[in-house]
């Protein structure tokens, strides 16, 4: 157990390792970072004398070092665009992301389990079909697409929830949250479903096909003939069975849930990290965008270590030796 | 897998006659008369593709002729409803283009884009794949460990980055047709690992059979053998990959146009104009961005649902 997750440990350093790499060069490399911050009519000595001072006269090796070195104590430089700490400007945006990448995962599990068990039951009956058309949608579709359709509905339309921002937010320490106001919830409601509709069709399918297969087994006939009834041997039996493979892909969705985010941000303008990573794109910022992808990096390796590791905690046979598949 | 030839080159070889009685008695053309939805999924997808191709012969205007846009005419609804043009069938954008014929060729640069991405990542893919199998070694694991970091992340992210990166490259040129090609550089980089990992897995298996061994031992080069006698064994599941991966580059490159970072509004995309009925979408001008939504979508799932069914209709197991 302990080998095996020194083994994944060392996996994970070296993806790291190679982002960084990419970030390193990325930061390096593309557009000269001491053009970027200084004006036009800098002279060329005060030019090379700030080159030294920023180390990019030492060797490639010894710039990367520090550029690690630096990441690791979580110094990604100075944007090129509002000339402020990189970090300062990501531990602003955060906490909006990550309260709407909760929330709609939270959403996914909700709706999804709910559907995706009554699918598994009733399997030919209309509403089971309907759910299951709406989830097929929900994977065609593009997000931006669902998000433009909510606003047009729900906010043209209707005039029933606000189409951009966060709302009112409440300031606890470092934290800003608008899960605390009436508007920041009203706020929140329409870019979670969008972003966590992809999520609950993916949820409903795969409860829906565990439930298939969980029915059939002996147990679940055993617990019939005992004479249990329907809802203890559906929800006290199958459902129990079916959710540590749940579990799982909820895990490792939420990062792909942040990643998404980016694209639903920009659809409700929600002032968070996707927000600031597209806005680095389109201007070219290259300190915001490294430390993004290291972040996000540094999310995906982490959520999939533990993903791992609980795995072998969870299910015994996967403990053999050698790496699981 | 096994089989060297495909049912086209099984089919050419019989002569011109059996030819077609050979492809209308195979398992794929049963397989898929026996689904409407496939059908019907197949009819839209040639009714578009047809359509995004004959766009500059029956689009009503030119989008990119500017003597024919005139601001005077922007904001038309559709020619049906109340303040409607009969000139602009479905209505005009914010700078008085026809919605129809930017539809039409906005189709057109999407679909281009997807393929022209679809066929680099299956290029760069299968030329990995092949060369990490067939060598092994120090070559396979530095390949593999590469595509492994990449699977890391959404195909997405891998995109905006590359996108990122070349249009800070690409600027100080500053040549016009460059977005066109930065996307299908973003696209196609970040959807090859798929192709490397199947081709890799299925060399594999090929490198060790007789007729590699046998052109081995009469002497063919490396490359030969790989691109002439692997390299044929291995694309079966390949296209299939290709199919389905068409949809996605198609939706990568309208979400990047989406998020701004795509082709210009000059250029349609029909992600740039859903980018621009999305600002119009509070005047209550759903047009703009209804229209070309639709056609996103339809295409999208058309094509989605054409993929899956080849995935299907090719996957022995499942017959």
């Amino acid at each position: 157990m302990l080998a095996f997750a020194i083994r994944r440990l060392i996996e994970a350093a070296f993806v790291m390792l190679t982002v960084a790499a990419l970030a390193f060069v990325l930061f390096r490399f593309v557009g000269d970072p001491v053009n970027q911050l200084v004006g036009q009519d800098t002279s060329l000595e005060d030019r090379l004398k700030l080159r030294a001072q920023l180390g990019l006269d030492d060797p490639i090796a010894v710039q990367f070092g520090r550029f690690v070195w630096k990441a690791l104590h979580l110094d990604f430089g100075i944007s090129y665009q509002v000339k402020q700490p990189v970090l300062g400007l990501i531990i602003e945006r955060a906490p909006a992301t990550l309260e709407l990448a909760i929330v709609a995962a939270l959403f996914a599990i909700a709706v999804g389990v709910p559907m995706g068990v009554y699918t598994g039951i009733r399997r030919n009956s209309w509403l089971s079909n309907l759910f299951l058309t709406i989830s097929l949608i929900g994977i065609s579709l593009p997000t931006f697409l669902i998000g433009i359709l909510l606003i047009y509905v729900f906010s043209v339309g209707l005039g029933l929830l606000p189409s951009f921002g966060r709302g009112e937010v409440v300031h606890i320490g470092g934290w800003t949250t608008g899960l605390l106001t009436a508007s920041g919830w009203r706020s929140i409601i329409l870019p979670a479903i969008t972003l966590g509709l992809f999520q609950m069709t993916l949820v409903t399918r795969l409860v829906r096909s565990e439930m298939l297969e969980v029915l059939r087994t002996d147990y679940i006939k055993f617990a019939r003939a005992r004479g249990l009834t329907n809802r203890a041997i559906n929800f006290g039996h199958a459902l129990r069975n079916t959710l540590v493979p749940v579990i799982t892909i909820i895990g490792l969705q939420l990062g792909g849930l942040i990643a998404f985010a980016i694209i639903t941000e920009q659809v409700f303008q929600w002032p968070g990290m996707g927000l600031l990573f597209i806005q680095s794109v389109a201007n070219a910022d290259v300190p915001v965008m490294a430390a993004y992808l290291l972040l996000v990096a540094f999310l995906f390796v982490f959520i999939n270590f533990i993903v791992d590791v609980l795995y072998v905690v969870i299910d015994p046979r996967i403990r053999i030796i050698g790496r699981p598949a | 897998m096994a089989s060297v030839n495909t049912p086209d080159e099984a089919g050419a070889r019989d002569g011109g006659t059996g030819t077609l009685a050979n492809i209308a008695d195979s398992d794929l053309v049963h397989s898929f008369l026996r689904s409407k939805i496939v059908v019907l999924a197949a009819v839209v997808t040639l009714l578009m593709v047809g359509a995004a191709a004959l766009a500059p012969w029956i689009a009503p205007h030119s989008p990119y002729d500017l003597t024919t846009v005139s601001l005077l005419d922007a904001h038309n609804p559709p020619a049906w409803s109340q303040g409607g043009d009969s000139r602009y069938l479905l209505g005009t954008d914010d700078q008085g283009r026809d919605l129809l014929s930017t539809i039409l060729y906005g189709t057109r640069a999407s679909l281009t884009i997807g393929l022209l991405a679809t066929l680099l990542a299956l290029v760069i893919g299968v030329s990995l794949g092949l060369t990490a199998g067939y060598f092994g070694g120090r070559v396979d694991t530095v390949i593999m460990r590469i595509a492994d970091v990449q699977l890391t992340f959404p195909a997405i992210l891998a995109a905006l980055l590359v996108d990122g990166v070349a249009r800070i490259v690409f600027r100080t040129h500053g040549s016009g047709g460059a977005e066109f090609w930065i996307l299908v550089l973003s696209i196609g980089l970040s959807l090859w690992v798929a192709y490397a990992r199947t081709v890799r897995s299925s060399t594999l298996v090929e490198r060790n059979k007789e007729y590699v061994q046998a052109a081995r031992l009469i002497g063919l080069s490396r490359r030969s053998i790989m691109f002439r006698h692997v390299l044929p064994n291995v694309t079966g599941p390949v296209l299939v990959i290709a199919t389905i991966n068409i949809a996605t580059a198609i939706l990568l490159e309208a979400t990047l146009s989406f998020l701004g970072i795509g082709l210009p509004p000059t250029q349609p995309s029909l992600g740039t104009l859903i980018n621009i009925g999305n600002r119009f979408l509070f005047s209550g001008e759903w047009w703009i961005v209804i229209f070309p939504g639709a056609t996103l979508a339809g295409l999208i799932l058309a094509v989605n649902l054409l993929g899956d069914w080849l995935r299907d209709a090719l996957n022995p197991k499942l017959r």
